[in-house]
């Protein structure tokens, strides 16, 4: 994959990923918390991406979160964090 | 050029006829108000980068016919508002949850994914056999099909438990 997410330095909590949106306002909170806890993460705004990037996007985050809906937090590929639940993160990476 | 920052004037004005249609037809914007002009802004960039005011928090592919069932309000807003008191956005809040001064609560995607999107056929109708149940606002003789009835009349206001199973 040729696209690269943004990167937020921080306290190294494993790869942390944040599929997002830059209208959303879950996402935005997802992104604050993430900020607050201080820790290393990438963020992909999809809406951002040509078409043919955010269809290729998409199909990797409906593999973590068939629905495709955001935000989709993924850590260590493996634990999947669909929606601002902000308690479920701050307890994934407390 | 798509601004990335909308003027609070423009938002404010957005806000208010949104808030007033919201009133007239029987729906309550999130009384949030950081949290409602975010989800405004959205919009309002969305409409500017589209053409439409889809989803501020749902992808679109900036393609009309595809994005029309998460047009604001969406095809899903009243099914979440009825099961979770929000829509998914928490753009919308039930009566109830406002009175009782909670914040949105997350409301899991409804919207099929897009597999299942292009997968969905046509309504057939079999003669005899609604695809929807009719409701029947009992004040005014309201008629609606749909899975459950909606919170308030859009016509008359009356309360959802004023709705009776009509057909
Ligand atoms: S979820 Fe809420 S804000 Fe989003 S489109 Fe539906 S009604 Fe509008």
């Amino acid at each position: 994959m040729t696209i690269n997410p943004d990167h937020v330095d921080g306290i190294d909590k494993g790869k942390i990923m944040l599929y997002a949106l830059s209208t959303c306002i879950h996402c935005k909170q997802t992104r604050n918390l993430l900020d607050e806890l201080h820790v290393a993460y990438d963020y992909l705004y999809v809406d951002k991406l040509n078409k043919e990037d955010m269809n290729s996007v998409l199909m990797d985050i409906e593999k973590f979160n068939p629905r495709g809906s955001f935000p989709t937090l993924v850590i260590n590929n493996s634990k999947v964090i669909v929606g601002s639940r902000l308690d479920e993160i701050k307890e994934a990476l407390g | 050029m798509i601004s990335t920052v909308v003027s609070p004037e423009k938002v404010e004005r957005r806000l208010k006829i949104l808030d007033s249609e919201a009133k007239q037809s029987g729906y309550f914007l999130n009384p949030d108000m950081d949290f409602t002009r975010g989800l405004v802004e959205g919009l309002i960039l969305n409409a500017e980068r589209y053409g439409y005011e889809s989803c501020p928090c749902r992808l679109s592919f900036g393609e009309k016919e595809k994005d029309l069932d998460i047009i604001c309000p969406c095809d899903y807003r009243d099914d979440d508002l009825s099961e979770y008191g929000a829509c998914f956005c928490g753009l919308y809040l039930s009566e109830s949850l406002i009175n009782k001064n909670s914040p949105a609560p997350v409301v899991p995607e409804r919207r099929p994914s897009l597999h299942d999107r292009n997968l969905q056929p046509v309504n057939a109708t079999i003669p005899g056999q609604l695809p929807y149940p009719v409701f029947r606002c009992k004040v005014c003789g309201y008629l609606c099909a749909r899975t459950s009835p909606p919170e308030k009349c859009p016509i008359c206001k009356a309360d959802k438990d004023r709705f009776e199973i009509f057909i």
